[in-house]
């Protein structure tokens, strides 16, 4: 299974477009952040591969002065009963990612929260606010440089009348 | 005055969002008056600190926000900073109906990440206390759905029925609800015979007693009529929205990770997934119902096959030695210093492993970069994903609906907000 995927998308996207490895028997594809929409649609289209259930997507940051944040999906096959990770990296300026809800409708909320956690912009999304923070709330906690302890004040205590 | 416009500025993105929203549902009778409903986040039908902006036009949903967040703890954040051990009290409190069922997840992530594999015995009991916390939720949900819909007796003997479990969960882990029952290769303890007969005579006589809910609930008018043919999600929108678990199955969708990729002793056991074709709040309903007796034929397979020996993996350096050697022997002294100031130090890498909790796919993505603290641990919590299915669920359907389908998807906030 490994092999066809990668040899699929490989001739579909270019040799130079993924970066595959593996362990623990999991695949992982790096996949360039402007190639991610259509290698998602492909991968869920394809009649072969099939992975229509998009199991998660979530943020990370790196912490390293390139490509610090990366986005990952972890993708599963219902037919196939085969799972897939997908990892694309952004700039720590600016960062910005396309969306994939138009590939799976399910990347909505998972967006929203890393949007919500890390900051990234996920360009195309039909409604991206904070899922968990509140709405004034101008930090990124799961960023590397949040402190634990949270930043004092940033949450505005609600006023007396 | 002032006060007033900053209030309104704030809620504006909910309200747009709700604005925004495709409202043509095509229904009989409209009033073409529209109203703007907020439920919750302090409501006790809505199961939890959950809170719904509904647009309505008469009794008629037309519109449906959720919003959670209400009881985010940041778990993520707090699992960067704790060694892999320290964080499984944490997952206790991720789907408290099951806390079991999240810490054999979790203890199945690290153990792949690390590459060791809990003896037979351990892996046994792990599936037992699974099942366990399966019938747990699932009895959770049998009481409350019946109570969003008005019948409080299955509430009570369903209960009842938790109460004993909880006894179990008691004698098996010393905690009746946050158990922290597992841990890296292994178990806190074992399981002491009296134990296991208690499990036996509880799942011996849970039948009955579901058997007994049943009785009032499959033939009840009121009950039919509240949840038949209401909350419809197709099969393509389900797996397009994500939904796992028995809401899926309801689907008709033949998706179980026990089945699919068997991880523990699933493998060896003989089960099977029931599956339902309605996508309404009553096929998950049934979904449940006939899971839990799939759960009792587990466990008392489990109580059969059950063999004896040890519950730790003989891997010094990743799983925490017994206390006894740790006082006599300086080998595990060492062992036990280092992993508990320094955690287990997996290799470079990362994992996505996932098991069938009761509400859905739990997961956990971990990525190490070989210290003894996770780089990053994401939970791909169910109930969060299957919220995200809601506003489908409730368009088109009245006002009451929406808590029998609330009821039926069975959210924990805990898990959702993580």
């Amino acid at each position: 299974m490994n092999a066809v995927i990668i040899d699929k998308l490989k001739a579909r996207f270019g040799e130079q477009s993924i970066r595959v490895s593996e362990f623990r028997g999991e695949l992982t594809l790096v996949v360039p952040k402007d190639h991610i929409v259509g290698i998602c649609r492909f991968l869920k289209e394809d009649a072969e591969l099939k992975f229509d259930l998009l199991a998660d997507v979530c943020g990370i940051d790196m912490n390293t002065a390139e490509k610090r944040f990366g986005v990952i999906y972890n993708l599963y096959s219902l037919s196939n009963k085969f799972r897939l990770r997908l990892k694309t990296f952004t700039e720590e300026e600016d960062p910005k990612v396309p969306t994939v809800t138009g590939v799976w409708g399910t990347a909505n909320w998972h967006e929203r929260e890393t949007f919500d956690m890390f900051g990234i912009v996920f360009e195309g999304h039909p409604d991206l606010r904070r899922v968990y923070m509140p709405e004034e709330f101008e930090h990124y906690p799961l960023r590397k440089d949040f402190p634990l302890m949270g930043i004092p004040g940033s949450i505005p205590l609600p006023k007396n009348k | 005055m002032e006060t007033r416009t900053e209030e309104v500025s704030k809620k504006s993105k909910i309200l747009q969002a709700l604005e925004d929203q495709n409202t043509s549902v095509t229904f009989e009778d409209p009033l073409e008056n529209d109203m703007i409903l907020n439920m919750g986040p302090q409501h006790p039908a809505t199961h939890g600190v959950l809170r719904l902006l509904i647009r309505l036009d008469g009794e008629t949903v037309v519109g449906c926000v959720p919003e959670v967040g209400y009881l985010h703890r940041g778990y993520e954040k707090l699992a960067e900073n704790c060694t892999y051990h320290e964080f499984i009290p944490h997952t206790d409190r991720l789907d408290y109906l099951s806390p079991m069922n999240n810490n054999t997840a979790y203890t199945l992530a690290v153990e792949k990440l690390l590459g060791i594999e809990a003896p037979p015995r351990a892996q046994y009991i792990r599936v037992m206390i699974s099942e366990l916390a399966r019938i747990s939720s699932h009895l959770m949900f049998l009481g409350s759905l019946a109570m969003d819909v008005g019948a409080l007796t299955v509430w009570m003997w369903a209960f009842r029925e938790r109460e004993k479990q909880y006894d179990i969960f008691e004698n098996i882990a010393g905690a009746r609800f946050t158990t922290s029952y597992t841990r890296i290769g292994g178990l806190a303890q074992d399981v002491r015979p009296e134990t296991l007969a208690m499990v036996a005579k509880f799942v011996d006589e849970l039948t009955g007693h579901i058997v007994e809910c049943e009785k009032l609930l499959n033939t009840n008018r009121i009950f039919l009529e509240r949840t038949d043919g209401i909350g419809v999600i197709t099969r393509d929108q389900a797996i397009d929205l994500g939904l796992t678990g028995p809401g899926l199955r309801a689907c008709g969708v033949d998706h179980d990770l026990r089945k699919a990729s068997p991880y523990l002793v699933y493998k060896d056991l003989d089960f099977d997934v029931p599956l339902y074709e309605g996508g309404d709040a009553l096929a998950r309903y049934y979904v449940r119902m006939a899971e839990m007796r799939e759960s009792i034929k587990i466990i008392k397979q489990v109580l059969e096959k059950i063999p004896s020996g040890d519950i730790h993996a003989f891997k010094p350096k990743k799983v925490l030695p017994r206390k006894d050697r740790i006082y006599t022997k300086m080998e595990e002294l060492i062992h036990d210093f280092m992993i508990v100031n320094f955690g287990v130090e997996p290799p470079v890498g990362e994992i996505y492993s996932a098991v069938e909790a009761p509400k859905g796919e739990l997961g956990f993505y971990i990525y190490s970069n070989g210290e003894g603290y996770p780089w990053r641990l994401k939970i791909r919590s169910p109930s969060f994903v299957n919220l995200q299915s809601l506003p489908t669920m409730v368009r088109g359907c009245m006002i009451s609906d929406v808590v029998a389908i609330i009821g039926s998807l069975d959210p924990v906030m805990g898990e959702a907000d993580k």
